[in-house]
């Protein structure tokens, strides 16, 4: 299966541009179906985004965020063609990781 | 005297409105979807002169300089991307007994969306590419998919990827069916319904680009070329079918199933009328 996490990484000028699209359900546990059963919670409680052995953007999330969130921030530094490693890890366990070539 | 003279103004006045009348009561009768097509386009190019035809298939955000921004941001990172990857993955799969959904379609389904719907001559029916996609499964022995959203999305999703740019081309044969097909799915379009007694016209051809609540109302002119859509409001994608239901849902109608007579018909009708107007599917909307 094709990887959950799909980056893009731009460097302009001393900042590193980051957009990331994150496919999950972020389910809240707060939801019904259709036959009235409550959606078990499912959602991604960290995401981190690292270059060169740093945290750069770490994020807390919890049932608050939307279905296949997206991510957008900048960092200083960067350099082109260095590796931007990108993971979660949800409540249920599961984990997802990827890695980005700076543009 | 004076009041005489009234009068027979009158008279004459309304002598020439009844002449006047004449031609037009003729044409009214006799289905010309060419002329309808025409007038169609015409209607919203004078209604927003500054958009080009093609902009019509980008929906609200033609309608609106903000809502322009926010897309243009989006469409970097679409969120309908997912799902075209997964139409390809269905796509390239073959079924049980080997063959696969190319073997169905002409081209081997890749960019043909522009030719959806079509009237099938044998059957007498819209074809609609929901329609053929659920039809391909089963004569290769598979279930139906629902009409509404998940796969059937991601396999539209897909198709309208490969087509994207091409213009609509949608064929109305020689044949009294054909164009009574077309002659139902334009009644259906301006016939009011629901407890909002609203038809398809009352938002889409009188409001385009004005709110209804918080959201900008979408052009009737290329509606249809971006489907299938990724909704935000769903928080997933859905079909030219959901939309529909979803419609007549939301001006507190009953809808009809998907795909069915009327839908089909109606899917011919405002595809005919987007002819020439590029694909632009799969769409994001708010």
């Amino acid at each position: 299966m094709a990887s959950t996490i799909r980056v893009r990484a731009t460097l302009s000028g001393e900042t590193t541009e980051v957009q990331a699209l994150i496919q999950h359900p972020m389910d809240s546990g707060f939801v019904k179906d259709a036959k009235g059963e409550i959606i078990p919670p499912h959602f991604i409680q960290q995401l981190t985004f690292e270059y060169d052995g740093k945290s750069v953007f770490v994020a807390d999330w919890g049932g608050g965020v939307s279905k296949d969130p997206y991510v957008k921030f900048s960092f200083k530094g960067g350099k082109k063609g260095d590796d931007l490693k990108i993971s979660w890890v949800d409540n249920k366990g599961a984990t997802d990781t990827t890695t980005a070539k700076i543009q | 005297m004076r009041s005489a003279i009234h009068l027979a103004s009158a008279a004459l006045a309304l002598a020439a409105l009844s002449f006047s009348a004449v031609p037009t009561a003729v044409a009214a009768d006799t289905p010309d979807p060419v002329a309808d097509a025409k007038a169609f386009q015409k209607f919203f190019t004078e209604k927003f002169p500054k958009l080009k035809l093609e902009d019509f298939v980008n929906g609200p955000y033609s309608m609106n300089e903000d809502l322009h921004r926010q897309w243009e941001e989006k469409e970097q990172f679409p969120p309908y991307e997912f799902s075209v990857d997964m139409g390809k993955e269905m796509f390239s799969k073959p079924f049980k007994n080997g063959k696969s959904y190319a073997d169905c379609f002409p081209n081997q389904g890749i960019g043909i969306r522009q030719n959806y719907p079509y009237f099938d001559n044998k059957e007498g029916k819209v074809i609609t590419l929901e329609l053929a996609l659920n039809r391909c499964r089963e004569a290769n022995g598979e279930p139906a998919f629902s009409y509404v959203k998940d796969e059937m999305a991601a396999l539209t999703a897909y198709m309208a990827f490969t087509s994207r740019g091409k213009p609509f081309d949608i064929k109305i044969p020689d044949d009294p069916r054909a164009l009574e097909a077309y002659q139902n799915g334009k009644r259906y379009f301006y016939t009011r319904r629901g407890q909002l007694n609203f038809s398809c016209a009352t938002c889409h051809v009188q409001s385009p680009g004005e709110r209804i609540r918080a959201e900008v109302l979408a052009p009737a002119l290329g509606i249809l070329n971006a489907m299938p859509i990724y909704r935000s409001e769903w928080s997933g994608m859905g079909t030219i079918s959901r939309r529909f239901t979803t419609c007549n849902s939301q001006i507190r109608g009953v809808p009809l199933n998907p795909q069915d007579d009327e839908y089909r018909d109606l899917e011919y009708y405002l595809s005919y009328v987007s002819n020439g107007l590029p694909i632009s599917g799969p769409g994001a909307r708010p």
